[in-house]
């Protein structure tokens, strides 16, 4: 498998990287682990004419807390996450879906924001970040005019802005994220007392999902649910939020049969497609069992049962 | 024949049979210093990529290549039509078929090659190759070999003179009025209807060469990507009209073939053709796409399979009733009298009086192949039949699979067995190596922990495979490839000091013969198996040979290694006698020596005899320690075992884990066990990879839906079963050193076993069958569909 020729740029600080998103725009990639963009580059599905490699640029792979917010920076590795004592303490969901994504060899490249970035509906990272309303924060160089190439031909004088990931998913493979922009940070907010959990069915280790379920919940004092999130992977065009299930949940006690319903409603909320994998009317039992299922986990953690 | 314990007879510095000696390949693999076609680079080498159909069915209107080669760097664009000039747009299959080289007419499968770009850079030859522009007319694609016989369906191979439909072949085998009548007889008749699916060998290392023609000399030298580099290199003479002295084929260190690099391919070809007209040396290596959807394919057998017994369990009879898919071109390599290679062995390890079986073969469009993946020439297909009808059979009687099996086996003392569709089974000892396997598992133990796991609204299943598989091919009465019979060689040459070089005319893929074969020179002659250097792969420098497949190199080549080898241990006798002043008859033999029958004081080494053999041979001898044998086996060897898989199915999903993975295997006598251990491992994953999750697929329009490793799956260490293995050792009497051949067996035996095991934990909702690959959706609809009524 061949790519088509590119330039190849590798700054060592971000004002340079910023600086060549900004002169070079749409015609240039960003290249963070690699395991996205490189296979389709050889397939050429993706044929850049300049790869902006940002693995030297230091400061920009920390996982940690800030401002009540769990920080995934841009160069924090899949592999990076699993291994992370922040996450283990912080975030039951990205614990549990980190050593579901890919295979070894895999996470120890890839990361988190790139995926975010790359938006394939087939990838584990989306899911989680909708189930958990995170934000990403996105850089471009001040002082000069930003054009989206969507329709709407938004722009902006550049600088650093904050999107909510709900906004910053706009469709498979398409984010809000302006082609001269680079994203530096992905973020959580902290909480309480909850639990997370992500059920995967794959073929095998290494497999994008057949079917994935991200789940969230986090509970009051009253042991009622406040906080619900629940977000579904390879069933929809895009990763799917499915709100009407988190907002069956939120101010209700946890039951068996209140679970069965978000699974009811998750599972006609999705639309997944006849496939190799699977079939649509299968998978689409997977999403309300595993969204059961993977509920029931959530809350066994946020009760202080194991994690 | 009863079960033999067999413990080495020589020494581990010897290390002849029995001992699991290391691998002295792995010492340069591991180093990174292997030596692939693709590490091969001669001065002045260009590079070739294919520009290949998108479309399965279409007719040729006009191709462009000027786009091509106004390229920089590209030194010519190859057509069919170029070819046409040299009577090379068209070769040969190795089942007698013929295959277009480029196609000139029409396309018939996604991915056949229809020009071929030589530039000075391979990205330079790659990025050219898609700039070739042809004009098609589409035509109907034709996916799958029921709608291919429908009388209004196109016709595919319309180069083809007395072609007038897509039948390919029809073959059968076996006693038709004595079937019928045992089936007459019959309380029951018990019929499955199932699909092989389509899988492909997918070796790490893509095919490819390295085509080296001297325009002054003639003289073509081709590292090739070949399991077996003789018949290539008759077939190159045949092809390409040179003389066969001139062609000289080098296989260097081949990364896995598992029957993918037997067949000839386009790509060998026109590297070969470009070279000779170019004058330069063209190299041409496969991407992993190009592998998956243009070369060697396996299986896809439709399968009708129908067991007639008694209600006290025994069977009577079998009939088999099969639709190969063989894609645009039969390009099967098996022998020429079988044209569904060796599958009338799916009469299995029972012994019955009657079996009939047919076969039709339909051109489709898809890509060409119908290899033996790993397996004896459509063996596996025929092990997966009758092991999953034998089960579905007990069931249906109410008797235990096991004991249903025992009843029927094929007994010790009737071997050697005459099968009715007329193999000659060698040996075997079923009963005992099901047994083992029985015991292993506790087989009483989770029959009993079944009942009690449904109680619980868990689901347990355990399944077996009792198989027997014939390798080896084979006498050359019965076995040729496009004629050439398949016996096969193996050249020593004992040097002066006593160290030894063999030759044969096989070719290792991985399978450790640079080892093995040592060993068995080690046990024969007694020279160290470390001071035998083993070459293969270079049709100028070794015998010939059929090749490496169809687990037959220890069958035929380690044969004639120890024919050779006992051959030079007669003429080192005369030498001792010579040397010992003692007559022949009175010398005996023991490892690495010959000594005076009671004087064993009076003994010369092997060592001392090569030294002699050129300082001082006797008079009446030639000098020299060196011979050649080619050996034609006098029958197939016939390896056996039980398989048993036990695995929890999760009733809400589909998911299957297996959870117990007992395999016993019997092939005969080790010459090391480690190499045996590690095949059999690497078998019983590629079986666990059949039934859980590989195959090629392809749309309505033909598209090939498993052209990458994310959609075409091999089974990492991850989800891999561990595997427990036992062994029994019932020795070929035939064969000799009484080994059977052991590549095979596992991939072949196992699939069924997996199978059966899942359908066995559903088998009281009134499931009878599940289609490989078991997905998870398949086992869950399987349920669906059983559950309610
Ligand atoms: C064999 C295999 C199996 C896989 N299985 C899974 C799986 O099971 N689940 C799963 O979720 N994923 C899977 N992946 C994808 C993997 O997770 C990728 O790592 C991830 O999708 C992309 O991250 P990356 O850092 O490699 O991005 P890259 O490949 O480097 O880039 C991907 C895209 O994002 C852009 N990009 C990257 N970083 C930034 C940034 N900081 N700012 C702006 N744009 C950016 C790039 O320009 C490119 O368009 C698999 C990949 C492989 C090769």
């Amino acid at each position: 498998m061949y790519p088509s020729k590119f330039d190849y740029l590798a700054p060592e600080t971000l004002e340079e990287a910023l600086a060549v998103l900004a002169e070079r725009g749409d015609e240039v990639k960003i290249l963070a682990g690699g395991q996205s963009l490189i296979p389709m580059m050889k397939l050429r599905f993706a044929e850049p004419a300049t790869l902006l490699d940002i693995n030297r640029i230091p400061g920009l792979d920390a996982i940690d807390i800030q401002n009540g917010h769990v920080r995934v920076q841009a160069l924090a590795r899949h592999a990076d996450v699993v291994r992370s004592a922040v996450i283990k303490e912080e975030n039951d969901l990205m614990a549990g879906a980190a050593p579901w994504i890919a295979d070894p060899i895999v996470r120890n490249l890839g990361t988190v924001c790139g995926s975010l970035a790359h938006h394939d509906p087939e990838g584990d990272w989306a899911s989680v970040m909708l189930a958990l309303d995170a934000e990403v924060v996105a850089v471009s160089k001040e002082g000069v005019t930003h054009f989206h190439p969507g329709a709407d031909g938004t722009q902006h004088t550049g600088g650093t802005r904050v999107i909510s990931i709900q906004d910053f998913l706009v469709d498979m493979f398409t984010t809000s994220l302006y082609p001269t922009e680079l994203l530096t940070e992905v973020r959580v907010p902290r909480y309480e007392r909850g639990g997370g959990n992500y059920q995967k069915l794959e073929r095998k280790v290494g497999d994008y999902a057949t079917v994935g379920v991200a789940t969230h919940i986090e509970l009051g004092d009253d042991d009622r649910i406040t906080k619900a999130g629940i977000a579904l992977t390879s069933v929809y065009a895009h990763n799917l939020k499915v709100t009407d299930a988190e907002t069956a949940l939120v101010g209700q006690a946890p039951s068996d049969e209140l679970f069965a319903e978000a699974g009811r409603i998750a599972s006609a909320a999705c639309d997944p497609a006849s496939d190799t994998r699977g079939s649509a009317e299968y998978k689409r039992h997977i999403v309300g069992l595993f969204t059961e299922r993977s509920l029931a986990e959530s809350l066994k953690i946020a009760q202080g049962g194991q994690s | 024949m009863t079960t033999t314990e067999h413990k080495p007879h020589t020494s581990p510095e010897i290390g002849g049979l029995g001992h699991s000696r290391r691998r002295v390949e792995d010492a340069r693999f591991i180093e990174g210093r292997g030596n692939y076609v693709d590490d091969i680079t001669l001065p002045g080498m260009l590079h070739m990529a294919i520009h290949r159909s998108p479309l399965a069915h279409a007719r040729i209107i006009s191709i462009d290549t000027s786009a091509a080669e106004a390229v920089d760097g590209v030194v010519a664009v190859v057509t069919g039509e170029l070819l046409a000039g040299y009577n090379l747009a068209w070769m040969p299959t190795l089942s007698g078929d013929t295959q277009a080289v480029l196609a000139t007419d029409k396309v018939r499968f996604q991915g056949q090659e229809i020009a071929a770009v030589i530039a000075t850079d391979r990205y330079v030859a790659q990025d050219a190759a898609r700039l070739v522009e042809v004009e098609y007319e589409d035509l109907e694609p034709i996916v799958n070999p029921q709608r291919a016989l429908e009388e209004d369906a196109v016709l595919i191979r319309d180069d083809k003179e007395d072609q007038t439909s897509n039948l390919c072949f029809e073959w059968e085998s076996g006693d038709k009025t004595a079937t019928d009548e045992a089936f007459a007889k019959a309380d029951k008749i018990v019929s499955l209807e199932t699909h092989y699916p389509r899988s492909h060998p997918a070796p790490l290392e893509t095919c490819g060469i390295v085509a080296d023609v001297d325009s002054a000399t003639g003289q073509a030298t081709l590292y090739m990507t070949s399991q077996a580099p003789h018949a290539h290199r008759t077939v190159f003479a045949l092809v390409a009209g040179l003389a066969e002295q001139n062609i000289r084929i080098v296989s260097p260190d081949l990364g896995g073939g598992f029957g993918n690099k037997v067949p000839v391919y386009p790509g060998y070809v026109v590297a070969t053709a470009a070279s000779l007209v170019i004058g330069q040396p063209v190299k041409w290596v496969e991407t992993r796409t190009e592998n998956l959807i243009s070369t060697g394919f396996a299986r896809d057998y439709y399968m009708k399979g129908e067991l007639a017994v008694t209600n006290d369990g025994k069977i009577l009879g079998l009939k088999v009733d099969m639709l190969a898919d063989e894609g645009a071109f039969y390009a099967d390599a098996q022998p020429s009298k079988f044209r569904a290679g060796l599958f009338h062995i799916v009469t299995g390890s029972y012994d019955y009086p009657a079996a009939y079986v047919t076969t039709r073969g339909a051109y489709t469009n898809k890509a060409p192949g119908g290899v033996a993946y790993r397996c004896s020439f459509r063996v596996t297909e025929a092990s997966y039949l009758i092991e999953r009808l034998v089960q579905n059979a007990a069931y249906e009687l109410g008797l235990d699979p096991a004991e249903f099996r025992s009843s029927n086996f094929i007994q010790a003392d009737q071997f050697p067995y005459h099968s009715p569709t007329g193999f000659v089974y060698d040996s075997g000892d079923y009963e005992t190596a099901m047994r083992k396997a029985m015991d292993m598992v506790g087989y009483a133990d989770i029959q009993a922990e079944k009942e009690q796991a449904r109680k619980e609204g868990r689901l347990v299943g355990i399944g077996m495979a009792s198989f027997t598989e014939v390798v080896g091919a084979g006498h050359g009465e019965d076995y040729d490839i496009i004629g050439l019979k398949m016996f096969d060689s193996a050249e020593l040459r004992v040097h002066p000091t006593g160290k030894a070089i063999l030759k044969l005319g096989v070719k290792s893929q991985g399978q450790g013969h640079e080892t093995t074969f040592a060993q068995i020179v080690a046990e024969e002659l007694g020279i160290p198996a470390g001071d035998v250097k083993v070459v293969e792969g270079d049709t100028d420098n070794t015998p010939y040979g059929l090749g490496t497949y169809a687990s037959r190199s220890t069958p035929v080549a380690g044969a004639a290694t120890a024919v050779i080898s006992r051959k030079l241990r007669e003429k080192a006798k005369k030498i001792a006698a010579h040397l010992l002043e003692a007559s022949e008859e009175d010398l005996e033999w023991e490892t690495g020596k010959f000594f005076v029958a009671g004087d064993p004081e009076s003994s010369v080494s092997i060592q001392d005899i090569a030294f002699a053999a050129y300082t001082n041979p006797p008079p009446d001898l030639e000098a020299g320690l060196e011979g050649v044998h080619y050996y034609d086996p006098p029958n197939m060897t016939y390896p056996f075992g039980t398989y048993i898989v036990v695995v929890d199915v999760d009733p809400e999903s589909g998911q299957w884990k297996v959870r117990r993975m007992i395999a016993v295997d019997d092939c005969g006598v080790k010459i090391n066990p480690m190499i045996v251990e590690g095949q059999i491992q690497g078998g019983l994953t590629e079986g666990f990879a059949m039934s859980s999750m590989q195959h090629i697929t392809f749309d309505e329009t033909g598209n090939c839906l498993g052209s990458n490793f994310m959609d075409y799956l091999v089974p990492t260490a991850w989800e891999t079963p561990r595997f427990e293995l036992g062994e029994t050792v019932t020795p070929s009497p035939h064969h000799p050193i009484g080994a059977k051949g052991v590549g095979e067996s596992a991939t072949v035996g196992s699939p069924a076993a997996y199978v059966n095991a899942v359908v066995d934990a559903l088998q009281h909702m009134g499931v009878t069958n599940i289609e490989m690959p078991m997905s998870a959706d398949r086992v869950w609809h399987a349920m669906q569909e059983n559950s309610g009524g």
